[in-house]
């Protein structure tokens, strides 16, 4: 077999392994959590009897590793269960969901990816001058107001003085696209602002480290211009590390989202995982917390794929 | 008188330094040196590191590394001065008419990308030829380069192909934009010997059907002395003498120059073997996870006193071997004897006495100090640790080592990163010595050193044995540095010993194929040597 899909396999068979024993976890923290479904849907006023009867009824008496196996075989079946609030079937809400949060990250992706690697690339054309030097004050300024700060100040500027953009991201399924995409404007602006640093200083020490080795010199030995040297030589041998932190940036925007749906008002995953929360309703914020660990999981394994594919020693053995 | 391609006056060459605990400052590392070389004609750049020679020869491209400045006088080319010339122009004259083949071909291929693509990329992107008459302009110049399978070759990545094939590419890189000049920067030192012959002969074809001109930069007067038509010798970024290339070889006028050409000068008579202090007996050794040996069945002796070297290729076995004896790798069978008791295989199960009888000393000194200690620091661990000594005491034995090594007051106190790279393998010697060992373990200790500090380092190892009567294990795959120190010999080829004895046994024809290639590939200074070793050959070199 080719080294490489050994490699990919191991990755994928370990994704696996990562991804039951987060959902042990995720399930063993909501057990050690007190109180439990019963009691959040009876709420402070429940009997002793009555509680009873319900955790009879919901099958809580049963141990935690049987309902775990349960769980998780409706998990594998695509069963998330229903939600305790509304009595939903919890797959189809975060269906739902998840598609907007989808949506508004892929945006948010789009623009921030090419965005940080070619200011990275910028930064190391112009190092330590002054474009280096603003592109990293900018996205460091960025990158260190809380992320709510950022959204209120947008807000005020684009939505409240400029009216360019709405304070409210509320997006509903008729809409034309470039409608929906007005709506999302302001917050996909500010998670790129907030992805934006990371990626983008990860690219230029990246490349700056690439940039020592004695091949560049060979590059700029042969009359090449410095930008050149930079994507043809220095970029394709920093793409490992650059692709890492890229994924992690893009887990970011599923999974983090949270305060910003809620400043934006966005009927996204980070919602339903709040409101879930603050209703105690265990069911869904196990979907949820699945879902985030599976999306972290998957993102890790395609940043490592590519950093095997981009390691020219592992594609082409001797 | 026709214009000489390159004409070099006045050139001053500059650089920032930032040495430690101090406030950085400006240094000249060249101080105004002129040359010209005529069209088609090689020029041989030699001196020792620090000398000036690369950052000359990267002037020639208006190149200067790292914080390099070209501060003063004018490096023409084709009669244009490329120090006053702009970026743009620069540009076009770098990988069309002055290529560059450096020391490192491995370094300086880039690892994602296939050859061809490099080896063309120059002559395409200065619009010389189109990508298909670069690219049959390749093929015909790894042809020419004697490289297997020329046709596909290209299709490779750097890591497809051994060191001196890599080394050869790098050659049709530079000579495939049909240049005027190149600069090769000691394209063959990263060699093996037996390679090293088989590269210098495809340089030295190509430069001659092309006719190109050449500046050919390197330490060993005896490479340069089979390339070059005229030879400039540089101390401290200086002319020390310029001439015909017969007329440094034979009759240099310059006492430096006098000093380059009789380097490894140093006479050692060879002693009998005796009862040995080491005796190594049929060691079989693999390495975890891999499935072949990578030593079989090796057996040596080396009596109190005296030194074995080890010689032979990078890949024959010879670290290995180190490592078998010093613990770090158990063999899978065989004995190790050493001072009249059994060694244990591993590391972890020796006494304290077997690790302080067998010291060893490494190629670079550098990464085997710790940078942020001092001499004295250094040098007194092993004699806290193994004897105890403190205070007073420590410091007068101290002291006295570095005596030995002939650094005098004030080292004590210096770090590692205030010492030049001779200074650094003399401290490691003493630290070594501390332990008042019966056997060092020396692993091409004067591999990185220029020749006049590597036989400082090799008279000093001699002085310190007739003294201390310490044994030495040689590794090395410099026959010079064998032929000056050793009293026996073994010969390594393909993890086995192909030849052992005492030195004269084994340098006494007639010799076994292996022998004879590694021992007639050694450079001599003599003209015309290359051409007679290659014709006289009874064997290929292996991997190259």
């Amino acid at each position: 077999m080719h080294p490489i899909l050994k490699l990919v396999a191991e990755r994928l068979a370990l994704g696996v392994l990562l991804l039951f024993a987060a959902s042990a976890l995720i399930f063993g923290l909501t057990e050690i959590l007190p109180g439990d479904a019963a009691q959040a849907i009876l709420g402070q006023s429940a009997t002793p009897e009555s509680l009873a009867n319900l955790r009879e009824e919901m099958g809580l008496n049963r141990p935690a590793v049987t309902r775990y196996v349960e769980w998780l075989g409706g998990i594998v079946t695509g069963d998330m269960g229903v939600a305790l609030t509304n009595k939903l079937p919890i797959g189809e809400q975060i269906a739902r969901r998840m598609s907007s949060t989808l949506f508004l990250a892929f945006w948010a992706a789009i623009i921030s990816v090419p965005l940080a690697i070619l200011l990275g690339l910028i930064a190391v054309r112009f190092q330590n001058r002054w474009p280096d030097k603003l592109i990293s004050g900018i996205t460091l300024a960025s990158i260190s107001l809380p992320e709510f700060m950022i959204a209120y100040i947008l807000v005020f500027f684009f939505a409240v003085k400029l009216f360019w953009a709405p304070s409210f991201a509320s997006v509903s399924p008729g809409m034309p696209l470039l409608d929906q995409l007005h709506a999302i404007s302001l917050p996909v602006a500010v998670l790129t602002m907030v992805v934006l640093a990371h990626m983008m200083r990860m690219t230029r020490a990246a490349i700056l480290n690439v940039m020592q080795s004695a091949y560049i010199e060979t590059a700029e030995l042969k009359g090449l211009t410095t930008f050149k040297v930079i994507y043809r030589h220095a970029f394709p041998n920093a793409i490992a590390p650059i692709v890492n932190v890229v994924m992690i940036n893009l887990a970011y925007l599923v999974v983090g989202v949270v305060v910003v749906e809620v400043v934006f008002a966005y009927p996204g995953m980070g919602q339903y995982l709040v409101d879930a929360v603050v209703k105690r309703d265990v069911p869904v914020v196990l979907a949820c917390g699945v879902i985030f660990a599976a999306v972290y999981i998957i993102l890790n394994i395609v940043a490592d794929v590519v950093s095997i594919l981009a390691n020219p020693r592992l594609r082409h053995p001797k | 008188m026709t214009t000489p391609l390159l004409k070099v006056r006045g050139l001053k060459i500059g650089a920032t330094v930032y040495p430690p605990g101090e406030k950085p400052h400006d240094i000249e590392i060249v101080h105004g040196v002129d040359f010209d070389v005529e069209a088609g004609k090689v020029l041989g750049l030699i001196g020792e590191s620090g000398a000036g020679k690369s950052t000359i020869g990267l002037a020639s491209m208006a190149y200067g590394r790292g914080g390099v400045k070209l501060t003063a006088g004018s490096v023409e080319v084709n009669g244009r001065d490329v120090l006053k010339a702009p970026l743009k122009d620069i540009r076009k004259l770098r990988g069309a008419e002055v290529t560059y083949v450096s020391q490192s071909a491995a370094a300086s291929f880039n690892p994602a990308k296939q050859i061809m693509e490099q080896v063309i990329e120059a002559s395409v992107g200065q619009g010389k030829f189109s990508k298909a008459k670069a690219q049959a302009r390749a093929v015909e110049l790894f042809t020419k380069l004697g490289l297997p399978d020329p046709d596909t070759i290209g299709n490779r990545y750097p890591h497809q192909v051994s060191g001196g094939q890599l080394q050869r590419c790098m050659t049709a890189l530079a000579l495939c934009p049909e240049p005027d000049l190149v600069v090769f920067d000691e394209p063959t030192t990263a060699l093996d010997v037996t390679t090293q012959i088989d590269v210098l002969k495809a340089i030295k074809d190509a430069i001659r059907d092309t006719g190109v001109a050449a500046l050919y930069i390197t330490h060993d007067l005896a490479v340069v002395a089979q390339v070059s038509d005229h030879i400039m010798v540089l101390r401290h970024g200086e002319k020390v003498e310029y001439g015909t290339t017969d007329q440094i070889i034979n009759t240099p006028q310059e006492e430096y120059t006098k000093a380059l050409v009789s380097v490894r000068s140093i006479e050692h008579e060879e002693k009998q073997p005796t009862e040995p202090v080491l005796r190594v007996e049929n060691i079989t050794a693999r390495y975890k996870g891999t499935n072949f040996d990578v030593l079989h069945d090796v057996s040596v002796d080396i009596s109190p006193g005296q030194t074995l070297a080890v010689v032979g290729e990078s890949g024959s076995g010879k670290s290995t071997l180190a490592r078998v004896i010093t613990g770090l790798l158990p063999p899978t069978a065989g004995k190790i004897t050493f001072a009249g008791r059994t060694l244990s295989p591993d590391l972890p199960s020796r006494s304290i006495e077997d690790m302080r009888e067998l010291q060893m000393i490494y190629q670079m000194a550098d990464t085997a100090m710790n940078p942020r200690q001092t001499v004295g620091t250094i040098i007194g661990r092993p004699l806290e640790f193994y004897f105890g000594l403190k205070g007073a005491e420590k410091q007068k034995r101290i002291q006295e080592l570095l005596d030995e090594i002939e650094l005098g007051q004030g080292f004590q106190d210096r770090y590692p990163a205030e010492l030049s790279g001779g200074q650094k393998q003399r401290v490691c010697i003493a630290r070594a010595l501390a332990a008042k060992p019966k056997l060092i373990i020396c692993d091409e200790v004067t591999s990185a050193l220029d020749p006049l500090v590597a036989d400082g380092i090799l008279k000093l190892l001699l002085d310190l044995q007739r003294i201390e009567d310490v044994a030495y294990l040689f590794i090395t795959h410099d026959l010079a540095t064998v032929r000056a120190i050793s009293d026996s010999i073994a010969v390594m080829y393909q993890g086995k010993v192909q030849r052992y004895g005492t030195k004269s046994e084994v340098l006494t024809p007639p010799f076994d194929d292996y022998t004879d290639l590694l021992l007639s590939s050694v450079p001599e200074m003599k003209l015309g040597w290359l051409e007679d070793v290659i014709a006289n050959r009874k064997m290929e070199s292996a991997g190259n």
